[in-house]
């Protein structure tokens, strides 16, 4: 096993002319709906994973995964811009990079959103590349009680990031789990909970939660606030470059950032949007230069580690997602969902089953993360100018591509009754403060739920001490308490709080 | 007794009545054992859980206070009926409805349709710029998704494609 030849193994893959311009296309739409507010990845993967069933499997990996980095970046344009975070991982690049452009640095913060993006996500597809194939190797030896704790680590850590009541993110996920119920019980071939409806004998399509949870659920809720005017400051981008200065202030947050970043994004629950609050937490601890300006200020550092992080926890949440088939977060549910739909079980077989596959994916992100910053810096004068679309135009839009893509998935208008009342439940859900997000990770990881439960179980012949006894599998039950007893303890239910009002 | 959060007492009712709907739904299954479970025995626990959340949610917004009283506020009507009709308007455009022997008309008359009426939903509804708008995605998902895609989708009414 070699890294360099599983590498130009899979540049061969990334760089054919197709997947090529795939990759372009995801990191456009990622850009895209980053620069856009009201609308996030969830709903752009599941809008474009019906277009991408008849390509081949890598070629639709390589696109959705686009739309999900590609997104940390634009976020970060309209956070600068617009002081509006384009995508919630980019909220705190409001803080310091509006004030940035409200002094005219607009450049200089753009510039360093990117550069700093870029670097961090060239690390985390080193790491997620060096350490994707021995972590597979240990999740093969995982047995279905393993998998089964998993799950719940997995389940618990999505609980943590959920903002808001903790007893209610639990409820979501286990609603999750048991909308995951509905249809065609695999062992015994029994329709459960399906009314007599056929469409639902194959169960709910997780691209229909999404869209409407995520899509309509949102826009209902976004039409209903009062329209905020949007003050775009375009009159300060000029010069993009950062001063000298600036790159050295920037340098070490860069590398804590990244960093940061990284590790959270592969805990289970975690991703871009952890880390980047994780990383202008730190920062905020760094005592400053002298003359250096305040955080909150317009102090670059304010801009360079909160994209570092976010950009980097973005690519390492693909690797218990391709390694063992566990996504750490929504987005990371939806492309299980992608494979599955395009027959590959995500875990740790698509290292041997599908080795171009798995390269191809991960060398196209580096590539991707090239165009982006081409995409975000020269030609960020497209981005200002979308930026300027009024909502009561981009809105009707996004309606209708939901509507035509959950139609094309079986060209069945079932679909888009489903939609619509997903639409209503997901509005219902933003009424009532209930974060949607751990609802759809339940909803996938569901099926594999209970089918570990059901085959660890039968090993064991009914005893359930077998996932405590198994020591792999009592370690993750251990971790999984033990993250839900910090959740409990006082001083970190205020820090949660604090950190979520912010 | 007083609700101290109006948020959390109806998402606990919520909770309450999906965790008791999905237990009863279990029970008409084959349960089995741990060893050999039957098709209802993971559904139960689920619902069994889900019920006891409920009630927690339910207990705690009856018992812990908070600063406003965590008010619903007032529901956005009009985006909802608009949002929900556009959509519902597309799909019977689209499809048809075999039951009331509706005809298909196509998802060009869908997305003229769908435009309009979530385009309803926002306070600054100009009709000439929603038919420029509706115009403009009638021609871009034409050249995108039948051109160029090639998905299957009903352009025109079925009357005049026949």
């Amino acid at each position: 096993m070699d890294l360099f030849a599983n590498l130009s193994m899979g540049f061969g893959v990334a760089l054919t002319p197709t997947n090529l311009l795939y990759a372009f296309t995801g990191c456009f739409f990622g850009t895209l709906i980053g620069v856009l507010p009201g609308i996030g990845p969830i709903a752009t993967i599941a809008m474009l994973l019906p277009a991408t069933y008849a390509l081949p499997p890598v070629s639709a990996l390589i696109m959705l995964a686009g739309i999900y980095y590609g997104a940390q970046y634009g976020g970060s344009t309209t956070s600068i811009l617009v002081n509006l975070p384009g995508e919630p991982a980019a909220v705190v690049t409001c803080l310091d990079g509006y004030q940035m452009a409200r002094q005219g640095r607009a450049g200089p913060a753009l510039a360093a959103a990117a550069l700093s993006s870029f670097f961090a996500g060239s690390v985390g597809i080193l790491l997620l590349a060096a350490f994707a194939p021995p972590l597979m190797s240990l999740a093969a030896q995982f047995g279905p009680a393993e998998y089964f704790s998993l799950i719940i680590l997995g389940l618990i850590g999505a609980v943590l990031l959920a903002s808001g009541s903790l007893l209610k993110a639990i409820a979501m996920v286990v609603l999750g789990l048991l909308l995951g119920t509905v249809g065609t019980d695999v062992n015994s071939g029994v329709t459960r909970f399906s009314f007599y409806i056929p469409e639902l004998i194959d169960g709910i399509g997780f691209v229909v939660i999404a869209m409407g949870v995520f899509g309509y659920g949102e826009i209902i809720s976004n039409l209903g606030l009062s329209e905020k005017e949007r003050e775009v400051y375009t009159a300060g981008v000029h010069g993009l470059l950062p001063t000298k200065r600036d790159f050295k202030d920037m340098l070490p947050a860069v590398f804590r950032g990244t960093a940061v970043g990284s590790l959270l994004g592969v805990l289970p629950g975690g991703g871009a949007l952890l880390g980047s609050f994780a990383a202008y937490a730190f920062e905020k601890k760094v005592r400053l230069r002298p003359g250096e300006l305040l955080l909150g200020k317009g102090n670059i550092r304010g801009v360079a580690a909160p994209e570092a992080a976010n950009n980097a926890g973005a690519q390492t949440s693909f690797i218990p997602m391709l390694t063992l088939g566990i996504p750490p977060n929504a987005v990371m549910a939806l492309m299980v969902g992608a494979m599955i739909i395009h027959n590959i079980q995500p875990g740790p077989q698509v290292l041997t089953r599908n080795p171009t596959l798995f390269w191809g994916l991960i060398t196209s992100m580096w590539i991707g993360n090239l165009m982006l910053v081409i995409l975000n810096l020269p030609l960020i004068g497209i981005w200002i100018k979308l930026l300027k679309v009024p909502y009561h135009y981009l809105y009707p839009a996004i309606v209708l591509f939901c509507a035509i893509g959950v139609y094309t998935i079986n060209n069945n208008t079932f679909d888009i009754w489903m939609v619509g009342a997903f639409g209503f439940i997901g509005y219902l859900f933003i009424k009532l403060g209930c974060e949607p997000a751990p609802l759809l990770l339940g909803f996938i990881l569901g099926p594999m739920m209970e089918e570990n439960l059901r085959r660890a179980l039968l090993l064991s012949l009914g005893d359930w001490s077998t996932f405590v006894t198994r020591p792999l599998s009592a370690g993750l039950l251990a971790v999984a308490v033990l993250f839900l007893l910090v959740m409990l303890s006082p001083a970190v239910k205020r820090k949660r709080q604090e950190a979520f009002k912010e | 007794m007083k609700i101290k959060s109006h948020k959390d007492f109806v998402s606990g009712l919520l909770f309450l009545g999906i965790g008791v709907a999905f237990t009863w739904g279990a029970t008409t299954y084959k349960i089995g054992v741990a060893g050999r479970m039957g098709p209802g025995y993971f559904p139960l626990l689920l619902g069994i859980l889900m019920t006891i959340l409920g009630i927690l949610i339910t207990v705690k917004s009856l018992a812990i206070e908070t600063e406003s009283g965590d008010k619903i506020g007032g529901w956005a009507w009009k985006p909802l009926i608009c949002i929900l009709g556009a959509n519902l308007a597309f799909g019977v455009l689209l499809g048809g409805l075999p039951s009331v022997k509706l005809p298909a008309t196509g998802v060009i008359a869908g997305i003229y349709a769908l435009t309009i009426i979530a385009s309803l939903a926002s306070r600054r509804f100009k009709l000439r710029q929603v038919l420029i708008l509706a115009t403009v995605l009638a021609v871009g998902s034409y050249l995108a998704f039948i051109a160029l895609l090639k998905l299957q989708i009903p352009v025109w009414p079925a009357f005049i494609t026949g």
